[in-house]
């Protein structure tokens, strides 16, 4: 028998049982749909935090702190017990870092001395404390503000403008997009090349306040909070802010190292496993970031498992549909092998019927879940979820979207063994008498 | 025929069975389906296989026709051992050169009348233009011809056996099995289709062996062997032979 004449064959037999085939079909489309819908919400939220973390983490910079007694703990049995002597508490910085997990010791400057000294490091900044109190522009009235200290490693992700210059003598910000309406700007590019003053309080109690023109406006991101800062504009807050005090700057808690330019992966491990024996702990912001990563993936293999529990399920169906329908033809087998059909064709004529149910049941799936999937996405954004901009909720992928088409087929192929091998074993005679 | 051929020349028999025996199960439980059945069919021939309810002559059809293997003895196809052939020869042998009739029709009911009549020719791998062509001259020739479009469930009795007989044809075979092919039909349109098998004997020289316990039937045929508890009883071909058996 001539493939095609198989192939047409097995669609024409998929039909002849239309409710027991439309039944079958249900069951994958159910699991199709579901496979889809969790795999393009995981695809989409992924590829938001990872746009996200993109944006934010410049390459080549580690951000660097003391092992934390909780560190060390992780490696004896529970936490370390209160030294005064050794011990300092520790609290957290001004205008603190989203990034920092656990609280530890401020850097001394024998510690950055120490830290610098590794080799792989071509520079050291300590994340300087800064605190501002207001933003204003034009007649507009103070807004809240605050300045991100660790501005340096951050890639704004810009709606208008460009990146802070970090080498520029010139006070620079990069203004996040929900300051614009207070600050009456029209738009984001309204607001690109204005001067707005900032206000800030010193540890002496006394008022100051600074000119800082907006060289982009940044999207709202998951991880940066405030506004960003260069350089320039950093150090002079952080001095005005200790009022000339000797010893009034507290050391920083983290400090940014930066990397020689292009390390490899593995030096770059390097220069991690020094930083370790010397006491400290480095990450790169994508490890900060993987525990989020790691939420996302382990929601998304969640939602998945119950897809292919659905999809399990729909299996047997096929695995029933097939042997009623091994069943009722046993007859037409008989005659099949009777005239000569080999028990091979037989066979792949049942697992072609078997695919051709797994082929309609995941096209429809995928098909139905691109339409709602598309349609709740749509919806959320303009909604609920319109302050995550940037944010596309299902990213439907050809590749998965065909892998989903191609596991679903498989999953019918496997089933539709069971069903077609007994049907091929069928002996020509036993199917055919009748008395 | 073969009579015209020179007695040194002679060609093989259609069909030959040499000592066979089927049984089923063992010990206490063993059947005997057949016992030392030995038989020669030659081309042309039309032959009746005779017998009761459970005389072995289903099974004896179906171990000629190859669709089942002897427990002893052996089964010559134009004298070559059937036990020589591979599977695939013997799918080959069944859907080349024979054709199948079946009392209760076996064709498939939502499928148009040219559909099932091209079934042993898409099995055999032919092009669908070419099968067709086939068909419609196999079904001309019956009388079928303005059927060819409709479903097989439509037709009526006489013309669903017509149309499996046509199925029969499309492959051009030189034997055609039938087991009780009148045994769902009324009389007269039972008569109609024995002419017609019979005429495709005599016209096409097609080998006829029919599995009947229609005493008629068995008597418009050449010859008539009858089976009793898996034995032949009587060969009217062979008089010498049905006296060695007894």
């Amino acid at each position: 028998m001539r493939t095609i004449d198989l192939a047409r064959t097995a669609i024409a037999n998929t039909f002849r049982s239309k409710l027991r085939t439309t039944l079958t079909v249900l069951a994958l489309f159910v699991g199709a749909f579901t496979l889809t819908i969790t795999t393009a919400l995981g695809a989409g939220v992924s590829s938001y935090i990872e746009t996200q973390v993109n944006a934010f983490a410049a390459d080549n910079v580690l951000l660097v702190q003391a092992q934390t007694d909780a560190t060390l703990a992780a490696e004896s049995d529970g936490p370390a017990e209160w030294d005064p002597e050794s011990s300092t508490s520790s609290n957290a910085q001004a205008g603190g870092t989203p990034l920092a997990g656990a609280q530890a010791e401020p850097l001394t400057d024998d510690d950055l001395d120490a830290i610098a000294a590794i080799d792989g490091i071509s520079g050291l900044d300590p994340v300087r404390t800064v605190s501002t109190d207001w933003v204003s522009h034009d007649e507009s009235g103070q807004f809240e503000f605050a300045v991100n200290p660790q501005s340096a490693v951050t890639v704004a992700d810009l709606e208008a403008g460009a990146q802070l210059d970090q080498g520029s003598s010139s006070f620079q910000v990069v203004l996040p997009n929900d300051y614009l309406e207070a600050l009456d700007f029209d738009s984001a590019d309204d607001a690109v090349g204005a001067e707005i003053t900032i206000g800030m309080t010193d540890i002496t109690g006394e008022t100051h306040e600074l000119t800082a023109e907006v060289v982009g406006v940044s999207r709202s991101s998951l991880f940066a909070s405030g506004a960003g800062a260069n350089n320039a504009l950093v150090t002079e807050l952080s001095s005005l802010r200790t009022a000339g005090i000797e010893g009034a700057d507290e050391n920083s808690v983290i400090a940014i190292a930066y990397l020689d330019d292009g390390l490899s992966t593995t030096e770059i491990d390097d220069v991690t496993a020094a930083l370790d024996d010397a006491g400290f702990s480095a990450q790169t912001i994508e490890d900060q970031l993987g525990i989020v990563t790691t939420i996302i993936a382990g929601i998304t293999g969640v939602l998945n498992a119950f897809a292919i529990v659905a999809l399990i399920a729909a299996a047997f169906g096929i695995v029933n549909t097939l042997l009623m329908s091994v069943q009722e033809r046993t007859r037409e087998i008989g005659l099949m092998k009777a005239m000569g059909m080999s028990s091979g064709r037989i066979f792949t004529l049942f697992s072609l019927e078997a695919i051709t149910i797994g082929v309609i049941g995941s096209l429809l799936g995928v098909g139905a879940a691109m339409l709602v999937g598309s349609g709740i996405g749509a919806a959320l954004a303009a909604g609920p979820l319109a302050e995550l901009e940037g944010l596309s909720l299902f990213a439907f992928e050809p590749l998965s979207l065909l892998g989903v088409v191609l596991l679903i087929s498989a999953i019918a192929f496997v089933s539709g063994a069971l069903p077609a091998s007994r049907a091929a074993r069928q002996r020509p005679i036993e199917s055919l008498r009748y008395e | 025929m073969s009579s015209l051929t020179a007695p040194a020349a002679a060609p093989p028999p259609a069909l030959e069975a040499v000592h066979l025996s089927k049984h089923y199960g063992s010990g206490a439980n063993r059947f005997d389906a057949l016992s030392d059945v030995s038989l020669s069919i030659a081309a042309g021939e039309c032959v009746a296989i005779v017998g009761k309810s459970g005389s072995g002559k289903s099974t004896l059809m179906h171990v000629l026709a190859v669709l089942d293997a002897p427990s002893e003895g052996e089964v010559r196809i134009h004298g070559t051992n059937a036990r020589s052939l591979s599977a695939r020869a013997l799918n080959r042998l069944r859907n080349r050169e024979f054709g199948f009739v079946f009392q209760q029709f076996f064709l498939n009911a939502q499928q148009s009348v040219i559909d099932n009549v091209t079934l042993p020719l898409t099995i055999a791998g032919q092009r669908r233009g070419a099968r067709r062509e086939r068909a419609r001259d196999v079904l001309a020739s019956l009388d079928l011809l303005e059927k060819a479009a409709a479903k097989a469930i439509t037709l009526s009795g006489g013309q669903k056996q017509r149309t499996v007989i046509a199925r029969a044809l499309a492959g051009s075979p030189s034997v055609i099995f039938a087991d009780e092919p009148t045994g769902n039909l009324d009389s007269a349109t039972g008569a109609l289709v024995e002419d017609l098998l019979f005429s495709l004997n005599r016209e096409q020289g097609i080998t006829l062996v029919i599995v009947t316990h229609d005493d008629e039937l068995a008597a418009r045929c050449d010859r008539q062997v009858v089976l009793r508890d898996g034995r032949i009883v009587s060969d009217s071909a062979a008089p010498v032979l049905e006296e060695a058996s007894r």
